[in-house]
């Protein structure tokens, strides 16, 4: 399958998105806003059928060159917007605040798609992915937004993780606790940007979080958390577009019933396993101590 | 105001239910440790919270070692321990981790050098030394408490605020947590320790106080003066800026 060009675009493209998204993933788990992924896909639409809109007015072909962009620009507004509205006010009214966000976003992204003369199809391409007609400059494009989310991640890391492990110390050490939040939420909104070709503005938040739910079950430290979070994105990336060459499935979404399926299997083997491990510690400790 | 460790000048802390700390001016020299002592809910963590910038004044100003309260502050000088850890479940994260957050604060983003062999110290001065691979949640309580002071002391601070430090630790571990701090103390670190009682951590304190309903009372004697202070080998702190200064003072009774 790897000498079909199209095919080699989609697995470049595909592990890109895959080893990325759950390093940002784990940051989110970490502050508990699993589902920010989630809401910021939700805005980029809008900013998706926003750069249609202004590509058709301004005659630009293809008609939704502009489409990615306008995600971008969208998403990182959406971020930031996000941010503000969780840094005031009270629990209660900035979850309706974020709710009016999120659907609102979603809302205004499918009428004005259909406004710039997009079709269902099109817009079914942006909420459930279309990997399998990623171009070259698509592939560019997802390699410099997934350098700068890892060139930022390895960077910051340690201070994101200090902000995210526990903001009330992180202030007492006079981090700037608002700035580095941002940071975080920026870094989503560009992995929501990049993963929206593979799977789609509706999933983008499965491939940032299921794999770290997976590492968790494994993991005894933050930064193995990261290491394995990001490898099985890659691996379930690969395996779930391999599935579709062969078989006529939705990329998208293969990949992310492949995630939430290992998830399943590696939580249902885990008991197995640690009755394995224990066991053998009982044994080791045995021998070491029947010998004396 | 830069002789002073932390200087706290007629502040108010509000929060939703209304007021919660007013009228408070204390200080603290180098060296000195104050312990806060008052019923639940009185204000005692607050304090320390609206000393270092969590919780946002409505009225007075704080100076941590000489600075005000803002960026100018030298951070990696203060260290912080919280009543309890944040985060305990979510994404496993290791003790070393956590300690190892100990040494970012201010403009510093980034592991400063030797930071391994500095955690490692760190854990070890609270008996942690084989833990330092082990995820912090499946820690015992007094593991974590121990866990949150390594983290504050590894940047060897001048000044530490502990929030009930003693929770969950066995008569073994307050021993060596309260040697380790001694050892701080009388290297010059100054530290307010927010305690239910005073206990195994006398020999440590140097000065005592009480908050009630959000005001702080001093206790103008020595420690052997208050409650449950079972220490009488205490040596009356011998610092030289004890006779030069006065380290606390009450703010006036008024708002109640």
């Amino acid at each position: 399958m790897f000498s079909d060009p199209l095919m080699m675009r989609a697995v470049l493209a595909a592990v890109m998105v895959g080893g990325t998204a759950p390093v940002v993933g784990t940051f989110l788990v970490q502050r508990r806003l699993a589902l920010l992924g989630d809401g910021i896909g939700h805005v980029a639409l809008t900013g998706v059928a926003l750069g249609w809109l202004i590509g058709t007015a301004f005659g630009v072909v293809p008609s939704d060159a502009l489409a990615v962009p306008g995600a971008v620009v969208a998403a990182l507004g959406g971020a930031v917007a996000i941010e503000a509205v969780r840094g005031r006010g009270t629990r209660a009214s900035s979850d309706i605040a974020l709710a009016l966000l999120f659907y609102g976003g979603i809302a205004t992204g499918a009428v004005l798609i259909k406004a710039a003369g997009g079709t269902s199809a099109n817009l079914v391409a942006y909420l459930f992915g279309s990997v399998a007609t990623v171009s070259w400059s698509d592939v560019v494009v997802t390699a410099v937004l997934a350098g700068l989310v890892l060139v930022s991640a390895g960077l910051l890391g340690r201070v994101l993780f200090a902000v995210s492990d526990d903001e009330d110390h992180a202030r007492a050490s006079g981090l700037p606790v608002r700035f580095l939040s941002t940071v975080v939420a920026a870094m989503a909104a560009l992995t929501v940007t990049t993963a929206m070709r593979v799977v789609g503005l509706l999933l983008v938040s499965a491939l940032m979080i299921v794999p770290v739910a997976i590492a968790q079950l494994m993991a005894r430290s933050f930064a193995q958390t990261v290491g394995i979070a990001s490898t099985l994105g890659v691996a379930v990336s690969v395996v779930g577009l391999g599935v579709t060459y062969y078989v006529d499935l939705p990329p998208g979404a293969t990949i992310v019933v492949f995630a939430v399926g290992t998830y399943a299997l590696v939580a249902g083997l885990r008991p197995v396993v640690r009755r394995l491990r224990g066991g053998r510690r009982v044994q080791e400790y045995a021998g070491e101590h029947g010998e004396e | 105001m830069t002789k002073y460790a932390l200087a706290l000048d007629d502040i108010h802390v509000h929060r939703d239910r209304g007021p919660v700390l007013h009228h408070v001016t204390l200080s603290l020299a180098p060296g000195e440790v104050l312990a806060l002592l008052g019923a639940n809910g009185s204000g005692k963590s607050t304090l320390l919270q609206a000393a270092l910038g969590i919780v946002p004044l409505a009225h007075g100003s704080v100076h941590l070692l000489g600075q005000p309260l803002g960026r100018h502050v030298p951070w990696e000088q203060v260290g912080y321990v919280p009543q309890r850890h944040a985060a305990t479940s979510g994404v496993p994260t290791s003790a070393s981790e956590v300690v190892a957050t100990g040494l970012l604060a201010g403009g510093r983003w980034r592991l400063p050098h030797r930071a391994r062999h500095r955690v490692a110290a760190a854990l070890a001065d609270v008996g942690l030394s084989d833990h330092a691979r082990t995820p912090v949640a499946t820690l015992s309580g007094g593991q974590q408490q121990r866990v949150l002071l390594a983290r504050a002391l590894v940047g060897n601070p001048t000044l530490c605020l502990l929030d009930e430090p003693a929770t969950g630790l066995d008569t073994e571990a307050q021993e060596l947590v309260v040697r380790t701090l001694i050892q701080r103390r009388d290297a010059g670190m100054a530290a307010i320790v927010v305690l239910h009682e005073l206990g195994h951590f006398s020999p440590l304190i140097t000065r005592a106080a009480i908050v009630r309903h959000g005001e702080v009372e001093l206790s103008e004697g020595d420690p052997p003066t208050l409650p449950h202070h079972t220490h009488p080998g205490v040596p009356h702190h011998t610092h030289p800026t004890d006779d030069a200064v006065p380290h606390l003072s009450l703010g006036s009774v008024s708002g109640v």
